[in-house]
């Protein structure tokens, strides 16, 4: 493998991270607040049609974005209304937010455009167009640092370097803000934060709407950075790799980077090389797209240890009995 | 006695004179929905043209959901229409079970051989139509590298990407064909954003002429193909528009004129298995205003050229499916 072929395959992780990293972390304010959230293929789906739609009707990406952002947001308050306030099952919930996400986002699609469940191609300002980060021409010259400045830093759409921000921005929420430290508290022991007086529920809405942005950010990114418009089921499971991504970097923010574009290097490494030759032996492809998967299971079972998930996680907070 | 049997021939000669007045055509969508810009969309074009030159009216029904095949099958051969014509290998299945029901009425089914005594199966020669435009996508390649992405790994698309590959060396002996599948479920169909990583993949390998045969990826494909300044093949119906000047040509399923043949052909068509090559205009490329500057004269003669010898059979395209391998790749 040489140097060039090296860039690309890192370029092709970093596009194929990005929607995994912003769904993860969507999911780690969630569950961190002890809200499961198994809904983010569903919410990331709406979204991606939210702005593929309304994108293609504006002409500007932005508003497609905010369009996303609120179809996300809308249905994490129905998880957070049948889960927080009618202490519903929470895994129930997703599903059921998948299943309606799957549905009405091609319904909606095919009676606003009747193109078959699709919305129409965006052209000009209704895409996020890449970035050219300053001095990129200049240095490119520069052996090996100019090639990676210029190729694997420079050319992304701004989605993608908000989705790296998120990360420290995710870290520092978490872990440094008094917020923050209510949030953990709340997926750990919910009556310890009611005792301080502090409201649970609203914590925990809190969560799940933060979840919802970042959510409706990665859909977006998936119609309006990535490719040209929605398309049925687009996020293609990508929700559930982040959140085995999530539980592989046992709900911490940094780690989530790090399990994201692995997954995302194993992903650009089975599209580039779809029958791998290693020592004679052909690796088919199929085993190449399996290999996040089974890498989770191996990796979880034998070399970061048992995964704790939040201690309230999952259970709907009762006041009192 | 004898009244009673008039009025039984009444009764019968008005009820088919009653069938006869219903006896309009009808056509049945697959999943995509009759605006899919590729397959069901050519479908319904053919039916269009047949409903403006005839001045006739037909039915159509589009599938929401796996669980209405048959019953949409019923309802029209119930209520008259004939012949019924649907779209896509998926209703083979139960058009075996529904057809043997309505013995009068005819069946036409587009992409797979369903052995019934009033169904008629239409069958392209895709292979020889990718032969084509692989002809073109070697003559426009100036890397010398071309590239395939096909959608699900089923032996249908590896009939396309066979005959893409021998039409690519029948220029160029030397050409590489660089071939892709995007999955092995059907959710490859539906992945444009593996599309594109695909083809920025094949693209840093030096390809510059791109041919999906992917279906709804194959959108992602033609658009990161624009996106980078390379040249892509679009697939099934007429693509070139989707990005003008930047798609080489399409790779036609003349699925319009099997459903204009049916409709025309009427009740009573004839059935049995129908194959729609380069000799029946069943298969094709497209030139039209958004890619004429693309194809050049010379590419338009040699190709033409290939075409009737391919039609005359001195050239012979393999078809993978008639053996499940391929002699180039």
């Amino acid at each position: 493998m040489d140097f060039p072929t090296l860039i690309q395959i890192l370029d092709s992780t970093l596009r194929l991270a990005t929607p995994l990293l912003l769904a993860c972390l969507a999911g780690l304010f969630s569950e961190r607040a002890g809200i499961f959230d198994i809904a983010l293929e569903g919410k990331m789906l709406a979204a991606a049609f939210a702005s593929g739609a309304f994108a293609a009707i504006s002409g500007s990406a932005w508003i497609g974005l905010a369009a996303g952002i609120g179809a996300s947001v809308m249905l994490s308050l129905l998880h957070g209304l049948a889960s927080i306030t009618f202490r519903g099952n929470q895994l129930i919930s997703g599903v059921a937010i998948n299943f309606l996400a799957a549905g009405l986002t091609v319904l909606v699609a095919q009676h606003w455009f009747q193109q078959g469940g699709r919305t129409p191609s965006l052209l000009g300002d209704g895409r996020f167009s890449p970035i050219k980060l300053p001095l990129a021409d200049t240095l490119s010259r520069i052996p090996v640092l100019g090639p990676i400045y210029s190729e694997l830093i420079s050319g992304h759409s701004i989605l993608v370097y908000v989705a790296i921000i998120c990360v420290p921005a995710t870290w520092y929420v978490l872990f440094r803000t008094r917020f923050g430290l209510r949030l953990r508290a709340v997926g750990e022991n919910p009556a310890a934060v009611d005792t301080a007086g502090i409201s649970v529920v609203g914590l925990r809405f809190a969560a799940v709407v933060i979840c919802g942005v970042l959510c409706g950010v990665a859909g977006a990114y998936l119609a309006t950075g990535l490719q040209a418009g929605f398309v049925k089921d687009m996020t293609a499971g990508r929700g559930f790799i982040a959140l085995a991504a999530l539980i592989f970097a046992k709900w911490r923010p940094w780690f989530a980077l790090y399990a994201c574009l692995l997954f995302g290097l194993l992903q650009a490494l089975a599209l580039r090389y779809q029958n791998l030759d290693i020592a004679g032996i052909a690796v088919p492809v199929q085993l190449m797209d399996t290999l996040p998967y089974i890498l989770t299971v191996v990796i979880l079972a034998g070399f970061v240890g048992r995964a704790v998930p939040p201690r309230a996680g999952g259970e709907p907070y009762v006041k009192e009995r | 006695m004898i009244l009673m049997r008039t009025f039984l021939g009444a009764a019968a000669a008005l009820a088919v004179s009653a069938g006869a007045s219903l006896a309009d055509p009808a056509v049945v969508f697959d999943l995509g929905g009759k605006f899919d810009k590729s397959f069901n969309e050519a479908a319904f074009g053919g039916a269009q043209r047949w409903a403006e030159e005839t001045g006739g009216d037909y039915r159509e029904i589009e599938m929401q959901s796996e669980a209405q095949r048959e019953q949409a099958l019923r309802r029209l051969a119930e209520s008259g229409s004939n012949p019924v014509v649907m779209t896509g290998f998926a209703f083979g299945n139960v058009l075996n079970e529904v057809a043997p029901d309505y013995p009068d009425t005819s069946f036409v089914i587009i992409d797979m051989v369903v052995d019934q005594p009033n169904v008629r199966s239409v069958v392209f020669n895709e292979h020889e139509g990718s032969f084509l435009v692989g002809m073109m996508a070697a003559k426009a390649s100036k890397t010398g590298t071309v590239g395939f992405i096909g959608g699900m790994d089923i032996p249908l698309i590896r009939k396309f990407a066979c005959g893409y590959a021998q039409g690519v060396k029948s220029v160029n002996p030397d050409a590489t064909v660089i071939q892709n599948m995007t999955g092995t479920t059907p959710a490859a169909w539906n992945d444009p954003g593996k599309g594109i990583e695909l083809t920025k993949a094949q693209i840093s390998q030096g390809v510059d002429v791109v041919y999906a045969a992917a279906g709804g990826t194959g959108v992602g494909v033609l658009q990161a193909a624009a996106d980078e300044n390379i040249l892509s093949i679009g697939v099934d119906s007429n693509q070139n528009h989707l990005h003008p000047g930047k798609v080489l040509t399409s790779m036609m399923k003349r699925v319009d004129n099997a459903v204009y043949t049916a409709f025309t052909d009427g009740p009573g068509l004839e059935t049995g298995v129908n194959v729609m090559g380069l000799s029946n205009d069943g298969v094709g490329y497209a030139v039209d205003e958004n890619n004429a500057e693309l194809v050049t004269a010379e590419m338009k003669t040699a190709v033409d050229e290939a075409s009737a010898k391919i039609v005359s059979g001195e050239i012979a395209v393999h078809d993978y499916m008639s053996d499940n391998s391929c002699p180039v790749n």
